[in-house]
């Protein structure tokens, strides 16, 4: 390199080196120690903790039930979220982009949710949701009608959390009306001329050209949901019957309460290792069904 | 024929085409409806005295109202205590984001350097480390550190930068043109002065969104406080409410009064800034 490009990165560094001292001190170091932790049992007092080798991860495959639970609660999760959120999202993104008045107006109501803190609104509704005296089961008794147990039921709990977690989707549909606002007119109008039905140009035109945005909000979707630990920590502490117990908050017990910092440092890298995997098969095989071509 | 069509096809989509927008409306103003309704029942709760927060069926306007659950709410849950450390940690922490994720930024879009791009993807590929990864050994440090039961683990972070905010500033610093630095450079300027005196005052509309960004999520973090926060006195809201909830579930009054204050300050943001919180949206850029 010439003096010049070493100048240049030296002053490239000076610049990023709040962001090296922050990934050396708070991403590698902790990513090296979880990594060891998860090989021993450590539990934070002991400073000099014992090698179990892969105990840890076997444990969790072989006699920590809990964990196949929260393992199979939190898929569960995230599929519902993923699935039934975009059914939700895509269809009232199209709708704002139907181009009709009052756009701002609606855009601000479905994006306040967003905007709410999270413990503020898990509360809420746990008292909306409430089985005898909430919002919704009120108002389906006095026309007669027993609501569902909502949260308090093993049965309708989980459900209960992914209509609260669509009900914060409102950055999916402004990127999807995002989207959508730069597909090109005259393609519909093409379409017309030819022939093609309403479902029709759905079908070939506005999904197609909406899949980038459909990646983009599926794989964040997936990271969010996996990691989520807020929504069952506040609402129902994993309850009923561990109906809702994630794998986040199983984790976070292992760690905070039962001091078991080697168990739950093997199952956050398990978490990542999945993480990773179904990012990684998302990039690969959406060259097959994400649309680039403009 | 062809003809024809084109012209009365003008510009609207498909679904404007397929359903008349009177069904549009009513289908957005009943998602609206539904999408707000959280708020008003928690603003309408608040308001509430304890014998009509369990009438059947539901007063959506309270018939008595009692102010005095704001009272009780902001005594009982030490809110003013809480408040301010939520204040302090938000303002602590939107300086250091201010300050670093301009940095780095500026380091990975305005300098060429070696190996510049390389560096660029281990910060995005950071972003998809879970937080369970290193809550852990951060907890074990800060404990070690003795900044347990401090702000310090909450706001020294963010004056080393967030990777999306990164993200997001250098796409904004990408797109103002080079021929600006090559001129001050020209002149005599530092590199850093580039930087305050160029780039910083073209900035303004990023510089908002990372101020939005940041203050909404100290605003509402909880996980974080929940590790590092175990003294009662160092509660922000979120921690805080959380708490009096698990202790005092049934008192719904009260705590729909403590909630509402707690949204309302991102609310009243979001009426002012709301082209901000969009912005933030559409400069990730995500298309085809």
């Amino acid at each position: 390199m010439t003096k010049q490009e070493w100048r240049r990165m030296g002053l490239g560094l000076a610049f990023i080196s709040p962001w090296i001292i922050g990934f050396l001190a708070f991403t590698f170091y902790p990513m090296i120690a979880s990594a060891y932790f998860s090989f021993t049992d450590f539990n934070v007092l002991n400073f000099d903790p014992d090698w179990l080798g892969l105990e840890n991860y076997q444990e969790m495959f072989k006699y920590d039930r809990w964990f196949t639970q929260s393992l199979s609660v939190t898929f569960r999760y995230a599929l519902m979220v993923i699935i039934l959120g975009n059914l939700v999202t895509i269809p009232t993104a199209m709708l704002l982009n139907a181009k009709v008045r009052g756009l701002s107006f609606y855009r601000t109501f479905l994006f306040l949710p967003v905007v709410t803190p999270a413990v503020a609104s898990a509360i809420t509704w746990v008292w909306i949701l409430n089985p005898k005296h909430g919002l919704i089961n009120g108002i389906l008794a006095s026309i007669g009608v027993e609501g569902p147990y909502w949260l308090a039921s093993p049965r309708t709990a989980l459900i209960s959390i992914v209509i609260v977690a669509i009900w914060h989707s409102g950055q999916a549909i402004l990127i999807y009306l995002a989207g959508l606002q730069d597909i090109p007119t005259h393609l519909y109008e093409a379409a017309e001329i030819d022939g093609a039905s309403f479902l029709g140009q759905i079908r070939h035109i506005t999904i197609p050209l909406l899949t980038p945005q459909i990646l983009f909000n599926v794989i964040t979707g997936i990271i969010g949901a996996l990691q989520e630990f807020g929504a069952p920590y506040i609402m129902t502490g994993g309850g009923p019957n561990n109906s809702t117990l994630m794998y986040g908050l199983h984790l976070y017990r292992r760690a905070f309460l039962d001091l078991r910092m080697g168990y739950a440092s093997a199952m956050a890298w398990l978490l990542f290792i999945v993480i990773l995997a179904l990012t990684i098969i998302m990039m690969r095989t959406s060259q097959r069904w994400v649309f680039y071509g403009r | 024929m062809a003809q024809a069509v084109i012209s009365r096809g003008s510009v609207r989509s498909p679904l404007a085409r397929a359903i008349n927008s009177t069904f549009v409306h009513a289908v957005l103003i009943l998602l609206s409806i539904i999408f707000i309704l959280p708020f008003v029942w928690m603003v309408s709760s608040s308001f509430k005295p304890d014998n009509e927060i369990f009438i059947i069926p539901p007063t959506i306007i309270p018939q008595d109202f009692r102010p005095q659950n704001y009272f009780e709410a902001v005594t009982s849950i030490n809110f003013f205590g809480q408040l301010f450390n939520t204040m302090r940690y938000s303002f602590f922490a939107v300086i250091g984001a201010l300050i670093s994720n301009t940095l780095v930024a500026y380091g990975f879009s305005r300098i060429h350097w070696r190996g510049r791009d390389v560096v660029f993807i281990i910060v995005l590929a950071t972003m998809m480390l879970p937080f369970a990864v290193r809550m852990i050994p951060l907890y074990v440090l800060f404990h070690r550190l003795g900044w347990l039961n401090t702000l310090l683990p909450l706001v020294i972070p963010a004056y080393c930068g967030n990777p999306f905010l990164i993200f997001l500033a250098r796409q904004f610093f990408m797109s103002l043109p080079m021929e600006l630095d090559d001129a001050a450079r020209i002149d005599g300027c530092s590199e850093f002065g580039i930087f305050r005196r160029i780039a910083l005052p073209l900035s303004k509309p990023v510089i908002a969104v990372i101020f939005i960004n940041e203050l909404m999520f100290t605003w509402n973090n909880f996980i974080g406080p929940l590790i590092y926060l175990r003294d009662p006195k160092s509660y922000t809201l979120s921690v805080g409410l959380q708490l009096y909830f698990t202790q005092h579930g049934a008192e719904w009054s009260l705590l729909m009064a403590a909630g509402t204050l707690f949204t309302l300050p991102m609310i009243i943001l979001f009426f002012f800034a709301q082209r901000i919180f969009i912005e933030g949206i559409t400069l990730t850029g995500i298309k085809g």
